[in-house]
């Protein structure tokens, strides 16, 4: 395990980066038709704008769950890299499956969390990061080891590089700011999952 | 039909037909051979989540990873799962492979069990899932293998509910 030098030890010392540019620049990274599963709400919607992969998938509801479908891509498909893209407020809602996915060892995981202390969605109430929780130090604490903080956005690009080349389970902690999302999703949810069985070719 | 197996045999052996492979669950008591079972096959995979619409999750990731799977749960677990049946295994068209073991009935001592166990077919029927009451181990590889092979062929989530008729369910310990 090679984490960057430049580490920070908590929330407050990772810079606030934005969501759709941090997006982006992970989704130039994947070469390999990795798989990406983003949580509900505006992580979901700027991956939709960032580039619509195939293997893509979008869920539309059941907060808290991208972390658990990832993990099940991931178990079906052990030789390929998968993501799972979540917010604050939804990984709050299933922190469980943090220990779920440390309990496995699943190597071929990444979670990422976009962190912007908000249900920006519903109106920017805070979330209870805001008051204090860290995810990264509650993945530590569920035994996710490999768990950081994004320093910066270079930080960020080398974190996921570093993920999609040695085993994890890794959980990358970002800062985000409140920027809007760029587009909104298009709510097909069979169309949506025809293309990513698809985009995973389980169906042809 | 041979019936000397007992229930949970079977079970494992239709899963088994069936190529449902990966087992996740929260466990039960009137489960435990089951998860015992499939714990000692090599040809399941098998492990406990914190919660069980974390498992209906993975379920659904897996299967549109092409892998079957099933959920092992009792009946207060299934009524944490509507918000997850209704936004993900439904609209998506995911066949949502359950097993609840039934509690709240013939001879319950706990009065929330007795409760929460009046919701679950409810619910089941408002989503207009599928699903299966066994009580007889006679039709029990008949009625598990079919709609298996229902479920998949439809897209559809199917919920199959372990009487105590089949299972002797949970008995009073004082």
């Amino acid at each position: 395990m090679a984490f960057p030098a430049n580490q920070p030890v908590s929330r407050e010392q990772a810079k606030v980066m934005n969501r759709f540019d941090i997006t982006k620049r992970m989704v130039v990274l994947l070469r390999h038709e990795e798989a990406v599963v983003g949580g509900i709400g505006y992580t979901n919607f700027d991956l939709w704008a960032a580039e619509r992969r195939p293997q893509n998938f979008y869920m539309l509801g059941s907060m808290g769950l991208a972390v658990p479908i990832g993990m099940g891509v991931a178990l079906a498909q052990p030789h390929r890299k998968v993501i799972a893209l979540e917010g604050d407020g939804s990984i709050l809602m299933q922190l469980g499956s943090l220990a779920t996915v440390a309990a496995r060892g699943q190597k071929n995981l990444t979670v990422v969390i976009m962190d912007n202390g908000a249900y920006q969605i519903t109106g920017g109430q805070k979330t209870l990061t805001e008051e204090g929780a860290d995810i990264v130090a509650i993945a530590r604490g569920c035994g996710l080891s490999q768990s950081v903080w994004a320093a910066d956005e270079s930080a960020f690009e080398e974190l996921i590089a570093l993920s999609l080349k040695e085993d994890g389970p890794w959980l990358i902690g970002c800062r985000i700011d409140s920027g809007k999302p760029v587009d909104t999703t298009e709510r097909d949810p069979p169309r949506i999952k025809d293309q990513f069985m698809r985009g995973l070719g389980v169906k042809t | 039909m041979a019936t000397d197996e007992a229930w949970h045999e079977i079970v494992a052996g239709v899963l088994k037909q069936q190529k449902v492979d990966l087992v996740t669950y929260v466990p039960d008591n009137v489960l435990r051979p089951l998860i015992e079972l499939v714990h000692t096959d090599p040809f399941f995979t098998a492990f406990a989540v914190a919660r069980e619409e974390e498992a209906l999750g993975i379920n659904a990731g897996a299967w549109m990873a092409g892998r079957r799977a099933i959920l092992l749960m009792q009946t207060s677990g299934f009524a944490t799962l509507p918000n997850a049946l209704a936004s993900l295994s439904v609209p998506f068209q995911i066949p949502s492979l359950m097993m609840v073991s039934e509690r709240g009935t013939m001879g319950e001592f706990n009065i929330g069990q007795q409760l929460v166990a009046r919701t679950m077919r409810p619910v089941l029927d408002t989503l207009l899932i599928e699903h299966h009451t066994l009580t007889r181990i006679d039709e029990l590889a008949f009625i598990l293998d079919r709609s298996i092979t229902q479920a998949m062929a439809t897209q559809a989530p199917c919920c199959f509910i372990l009487s105590p008729l089949l299972t002797g369910g949970k008995v009073f310990a004082k």
